[in-house]
């Protein structure tokens, strides 16, 4: 009546076939276990990622340098440290002996902080409902249109920026908060719909299905099955969003004005003076600016990771 | 009153037709399986009861009301999904209470009632784990107690089982059905399994190409297939279908040659009226008989591959023209691959199909 062959002998071949199945499994594991790579890949990795971080490196250590230092050749590894760029950043005199004066540079950083918050937000709120509604109530032409909101990526920025200039000059949205976080959230808003879309995609309609039937309304399904579910695909979505968005120099320095200007355009414009260019200072910019993008991530890194275990519902 | 009925429900997707005119009720207390390959219109059947669907055509009647308009929600119905489509960010408690929000419930009350289908199912100890912390025999049965817990007026499960091994599955079919046969409302399950269509069903729909060509009890399905597809899918080992030349019924024995081989069979007396020709002739596996020597009602067939089974020795023989048959024999009947076999067959299990595969039958 069942299918399993009752043959001894058959039975007995399996049998020692498996264990040798598992031996082999088990031997190889003796001789590199998982979670011990050994310290000759370590120290590769170390070496390897060491390369990559050695430009913030010098950068932080240039922060804490005084003018001197900073120029010096050989290049400093040990010097008396001094914290007078972080304040320098802030206030500072504009030519030798001439008056202290405020740089502006707190402005900045809210600039910086207030624009990229705001246009990362709303590129994922708005993103994350239209990616919701590419996902499951597509359009006619669905694909076009996710193809279209592309196409401004396609290009170089120094291509785009010139028809974008002319629409901020006619609608006078150029140097206003309004116009720069416009500009980031449209510009963040393809990224996080085609990024967001591919996580609805993912979950099991099935799901929704069962919350249908279950009297749930399309509202409460998005907020009560979908959201939590995507929410590695959202902290993704808004890292990686922000550090476009925070980085960012090109349009900020052509469509920014005085009072919206970003660090970066900021920082640009710290280069030069009849004192040369202050290397410490600028690295002290730098490393202020920094800060907030690695906070964020680390705050994130949680969600991101648990990228990996998405997905319960496996086909 | 708990019953489903469909009347002449089509549904098209662009050119395919997935469902033809399938009428079915399902009484008050009656469990019927929607049996089937896969692709054969049986899940989509399903969708269009629960509203998931719309119907081209047709009418979906629940408990006396047409119910073609009206959303999911609104149909007073529960349905267990294949892969359970549990709701990942909410523990096994949150996603068996989801469906009593639209009840407006107490507190106290739901969650009493959360407790006693909890206890019911034996799901006590995982109510606060989330659904990836917990096995898929478990998942299947927060699956089930969360749609037993509305208390609805019927119940559709989507191929219940199919995710579970051997040994769960057992034990799942039964407490499945302890479960239904306590709430006594009309049910219909998916299923591809005929095991399990034989085993939970009062009566089962067998599906092909969008059509039902069978509704009928396990016995009848079993012992009456009116098709050959029915025939074929229904029984394990499957039936022989043998292709025949039909050449007239004598003294209630029907004269075929199969591959050449002339042969007779106790038929049924229909089988008289039935004009010369093909024929396809089922017989099970089970209803073969070895004889000791060939005669006019025996075929001859040389015995290619024997699968022992344990009680019973599965053969499989091919005739010397080349068509397959299957037969079952004793395990104390000593059969070798190479063996040149004489088969009869036992009369009560003869079935004969005419060109289009209709059982002929009285």
């Amino acid at each position: 009546m069942t299918d399993t062959a009752a043959n001894p002998a058959e039975v007995a071949v399996r049998s020692r076939l498996f264990q040798q199945f598992v031996g082999r499994i088990r031997s190889r594991r003796s001789s590199i276990g998982i979670g011990d790579a050994g310290w000759g890949r370590t120290v590769l990795a170390a070496i390897v990622s060491f390369i990559y971080f050695f430009p913030v490196f010098w950068i932080i250590l240039t922060s804490f340098k005084t003018y001197e230092d900073a120029l010096a050749v050989p290049a400093k590894f040990f010097f008396t440290p001094t914290l007078d760029n972080f304040v320098h950043v802030f206030s500072r005199a504009y030519s030798a002996g001439g008056p202290v004066q405020d740089t502006g540079f707190a402005l900045y950083f809210f600039n910086s902080l207030f624009i990229s918050g705001v246009s990362v937000l709303l590129a994922l709120v708005i993103g994350t409902v239209a990616a919701f509604g590419f996902s499951r109530y597509p359009l006619k032409g669905n694909d076009t249109y996710l193809f279209m909101i592309l196409t401004t990526r396609m290009l170089p920025a120094i291509v785009v920026i010139i028809p974008i200039f002319i629409m901020f000059r006619v609608t006078g949205l150029a140097g206003t908060y309004l116009g720069i976080i416009t500009l980031y959230t449209v510009f963040n808003l393809p990224f996080a719909i085609w990024m967001m879309k591919s996580f609805f995609d993912e979950l099991s309609p099935d799901v929704e299905d069962a919350a249908r039937i279950d009297g749930s309304s399309d509202i409460r399904v998005f907020f009560k099955i979908c959201l939590p579910q995507v929410l590695a695909g959202l902290a993704a979505t808004a890292v990686f969003g922000l550090i476009l968005t925070w980085n960012e120099f090109l349009f900020a320095l052509l469509l920014s004005g005085v009072e919206t200007r970003t660090v970066p355009v900021a920082m640009s414009q710290t280069i030069g003076g009849d004192i040369g260019v202050r290397w410490g200072l600028l690295a002290a910019i730098e490393t202020l600016f920094l800060i907030p993008v690695i906070i964020v991530t680390f705050a994130l890194q949680n969600q991101l990771l648990r990228g990996v275990t998405f997905g319960t519902v496996k086909r | 009153m708990s019953t489903i009925e469909l009347r002449d429900v089509t549904k098209h997707f662009g050119a395919l037709t997935a469902v033809k005119n399938v009428r079915l009720t399902v009484a008050a207390g009656e469990v019927v399986c929607l049996l089937g390959p896969s692709g054969c219109g049986k899940t989509t059947t399903l969708r269009i009861i629960a509203g998931l669907e719309r119907a081209s055509s047709g009418d979906v009647i629940i408990a006396g009301t047409r119910m073609n308009d009206l959303r999911p929600d609104q149909r007073d119905i529960a349905m267990v999904f294949q892969f359970y489509a549990l709701y990942p960010a909410l523990t096994a408690r949150e996603n068996i209470t989801f469906p009593l929000h639209v009840e407006k419930l107490d507190a106290t009350i739901a969650s009493a009632r959360v407790a006693r289908v909890a206890r019911m199912l034996q799901l006590e100890s995982v109510l606060d784990r989330l659904p990836n912390q917990i096995s898929e025999g478990e998942k299947q049965r927060v699956a089930v107690a969360r749609a037993v817990v509305r208390e609805p007026n019927c119940f559709l499960f989507d191929e219940p089982l199919s995710r579970l091994d051997v040994e769960l599955r057992q034990t799942m079919r039964s407490d499945i059905k302890t479960v239904l046969r306590g709430l006594s409302k009309a049910t219909v399950i998916v299923t591809h399994d005929q095991l399990e269509a034989l085993t939970m069903a009062d009566r089962i729909a067998i599906m092909r190409d969008g059509v039902i060509e069978q509704i009928d009890s396990a016995h009848e399905v079993f012992a009456k297939p009116a098709t050959a597809f029915v025939a074929s899918f229904i029984g394990t080992p499957q039936m022989n279908l043998l292709h025949a030349q039909f050449e007239g019924v004598e003294d209630g024995h029907g004269r075929f040659k199969i591959d050449g081989q002339p042969i007779r069979l106790l038929v049924d007396p229909a089988v008289a009226k039935l004009a010369k020709g093909q024929v396809t002739i089922g017989i099970r596996p089970r209803a073969l008989v070895l004889d000791k020597a060939a005669s006019a009602d025996s075929i001859s067939g040389k015995a290619e591959l024997v699968e022992p089974m344990g009680a019973e020795t599965l053969v499989h023989a091919r005739t010397p023209l080349g068509s397959d048959i299957r037969v079952v024999v004793p395990r104390d009947v000593p059969v070798r691959a190479g063996d040149v076999l004489s088969l009869s067959a036992d009369a009560r299990e003869t079935h004969v199909f005419d060109s289009s595969g209709k059982a002929v039958r009285t």
